[in-house]
């Protein structure tokens, strides 16, 4: 059924569908019509799950551990401030192999304080082994929460995952969505079933144990082996995805790549706007295409890399900086692949990139003068 | 009063000799049995009881970290209700820091939201798993490697934080002060913790031989002088019904308690008389 509704909606939507027996939330902005939504799906008998109203986002996501580790499908969702609340727990609920599923609504870190979009909070959470599936509309919002939890669940992989959505951008902007059938979502994602790793009487287990130098860096191995190799098991997901559905998913979306001679690397919404100006640039002979980056965790490196070797020089557009060395997609790909790449700051704290600042990018691609220099896009000064 | 044979937490565990807290918890799932699961806030017990691949737990158990045992314990709890799983005790064990300070937010969150479990604070009265430094359940007086006693310092110069009564103002059913050392009077209250339809709250005082300073045969002892002399209160709060559940016969000096520990040694005889007159108000007001 296809409905013009927010990416908050769409996500909330295939909450419901998905059918978790827990939600802990705690309301940000822009994540709070998420908590919303949910929690009159529930007051109105749509959602049959337990609605948690904790008193924090760190209760939220140490709620959503308890309740993964009796065995039960949980969901939570946050932003920013919220997520970097949660920081600790993520490490634990990945290293307590939780297949939780929640919803980031991205939003700047501050300070100075900001409710608006960049990327910076779930980046900055790049290292505690949740896998990070970007959005860049809300359909895909809708369609990387169903699949999110089959990848997260799936016994090779049993790592937590985070879905975003750029706030506002997304979260309060309505488009269509095609809302799937509860039958097809049954079909794709049967109730969780846990296999070796849940609190029962009846099986007594510890679970979160001290562990010494003999064990623990075992632990943290066993977790980058499961993070490599959801790769496949994405790819697995996203077939059996399109075979109920319809839609058509990788780790990485290809727009115009083929021929490309420069080639812009980004995730979330912003891959919108550059799609709109490839077309443009497109139908007057310029060579120009995209990469969507969809999983940044786990690191699609090889799609990246086939996707842009042949391309002259790449642009990567990071809505995140790590201080003193620039984004950190851009890093990661010079760190990972022989490329001829620029990077670019931009949109940080919601500062809008209009169409004409994609084609600036391009221009300076085209045209390198320091490709070790970050370069921002949009700063007042600089104009 | 019969106590259950069956025990739930293993020996061999790394707890010091004469250690309380394990002495505790023992009591505490003799009467909660099998059907229970178990949450624990980082710290000594958590430490001594799961050293990696063993474990002392017969019962489920699950740690995450030090400050939100009360909210993953809140997670467990609607996780086993949503299974129709209502009839599972789910038990909160943590020490004082994990409780009076780091952990309040998680624990004054859980009791307001009303789940049905029963958190138990095993208070030693510092964190004693980082080697004794002062928490806000440190009592008036102590010496604590932060809050040392020293040329300008007596140690720790504020009374011990009062979260039972914390607890209580959050209108829970059911909130207790128990002892190690008087096992009855603590595992009934833990019987009325479980039987009660919503959050329970016990606040178990538990003597530490390695931070308080005596010797580990003592523990039980030290615990009882802290109740004999009125530097620890026995009472429950029943909806909100206040009862003291043991009156000492005969209250003795505050001193004879203090005298018996190393972290009070360095106390001047003028401030140990101030703790007994703390001590004597507080048990005026409860006509102890």
């Amino acid at each position: 059924m296809l409905r013009v509704i927010s990416a908050n909606r769409a996500l909330a939507e295939a909450v419901k569908l998905a059918r978790p027996k827990v939600v802990p939330v705690y309301p940000i902005t822009p994540q709070t019509t998420i908590s919303e939504y949910l929690a009159s799906f529930v007051a109105d008998g749509e959602l049959k799950a337990e609605y948690i109203m904790v008193e924090s986002e760190h209760s939220a996501i140490s709620a959503a551990l308890g309740a993964s580790g009796t065995g039960v499908r949980v969901f939570t969702a946050t932003s920013s401030q919220g997520l970097a609340l949660m920081h600790e727990i993520l490490f634990a609920a990945a290293g307590l192999r939780a297949p939780i599923v929640m919803g980031n609504a991205n939003r700047a870190l501050s300070a100075p304080l900001s409710i608006w979009n960049d990327q910076q909070d779930s980046i900055s959470e790049r290292d505690s082994g949740w896998m990070q599936f970007f959005a860049e509309n809300a359909q895909e919002a809708l369609d990387f929460i169903l699949q999110a939890y089959r990848i997260s669940e799936d016994q090779d992989v049993l790592l937590p995952s985070m879905v975003c959505v750029d706030g506002f951008i997304l979260t309060h902007t309505v488009e269509p969505v095609d809302i799937p059938t509860q039958e097809d979502v049954d079909k794709f994602l049967p109730p969780y079933q846990p296999t070796h790793s849940y609190l029962d009487p009846e099986h007594p287990m510890s679970i979160g144990t001290f562990t010494d130098p003999n064990y623990y860096m075992d632990a943290r191995y066993d977790m980058e082996i499961a993070m490599e190799g959801a790769v496949d098991v994405i790819r697995k997901v996203n077939k059996e995805f399109e075979e109920v559905f319809g839609r058509k998913y990788d780790l990485v979306e290809k727009y115009e790549c083929e021929d490309a001679e420069i080639i812009l690397v980004a995730m979330g919404s912003i891959c919108g706007t550059i799609k709109a100006v490839i077309d443009d640039l497109r139908e007057k002979g310029e060579k120009i295409g995209l990469l969507k980056v969809i999983s940044f965790r786990p690191f699609p490196r090889e799609d990246i890399y086939n996707a842009v070797k042949n391309a002259n020089r790449i642009a990567v557009l990071d809505k995140n900086i790590s201080m003193g060395i620039g984004g950190v997609l851009f890093n990661e790909i010079k760190a990972k692949m022989d490329v001829d790449a620029s990077g670019f700051i931009l949109g940080l704290g919601g500062r809008d990139v209009p169409p004409e600042d994609i084609i600036r990018i391009i221009e300076r691609t085209r045209n390198p003068t320091d490709t070790q220099k970050i370069n921002w896009i949009g700063i007042k000064e600089e104009e | 009063m019969e106590i259950p044979e069956e025990e739930f937490l293993a020996p061999g565990h790394r707890g010091c000799a004469g250690c309380g807290a394990t002495v505790g918890v023992r009591l505490a799932l003799k009467m909660l049995g099998k059907n229970t699961v178990a949450v624990s806030a980082t710290g000594c017990l958590e430490v001594i009881t799961t050293p990696y691949p063993e474990t002392s737990w017969k019962i489920p158990w699950i740690h995450v970290a030090f400050e939100n045992a009360a909210a993953v314990a809140s997670g467990v709890e609607r996780a086993l209700k949503s299974q129709g799983k209502d009839d599972v005790n789910v038990v909160t064990f943590a020490g004082d820091g994990g409780t009076a300070d780091i952990g309040l937010q998680a624990l004054s969150g859980a009791m307001e939201r009303g789940h049905n479990l029963i958190y138990i604070c095993y208070d030693n009265e510092a964190y004693m798993n980082t080697g004794v430094q002062r928490s806000g359940a440190t009592p008036y007086g102590a010496s604590t490697t932060t809050s040392p006693h020293g040329k300008e310092s007596f140690g720790e110069d504020k009374p011990k934080k009062n979260i039972p009564m914390i607890m209580a103002a959050h209108g829970v059913p059911y909130v207790a002060t128990a002892s190690i050392s008087y096992p009855e009077d603590f595992m009934k209250k833990v019987k009325k913790a479980k039987e009660v339809d919503g959050p329970a709250y016990i606040h178990l005082h538990q003597p530490c031989t390695t931070g308080w300073g005596f010797d580990p045969s003592q523990t039980i002892e030290l615990g009882r002088l802290a109740v004999e002399t009125g530097s620890w209160i026995l009472y429950e709060i029943e909806e909100g019904e206040f009862k003291i559940t043991y009156r000492p016969m005969q209250r003795k000096p505050v001193n004879t308690y203090l005298e018996s520990q190393k972290r009070f040694k360095h106390l001047k005889e003028e401030e140990k008389d101030r703790i007994q007159e703390y001590v004597d108000q507080v048990c005026a007001e409860l006509k102890i």
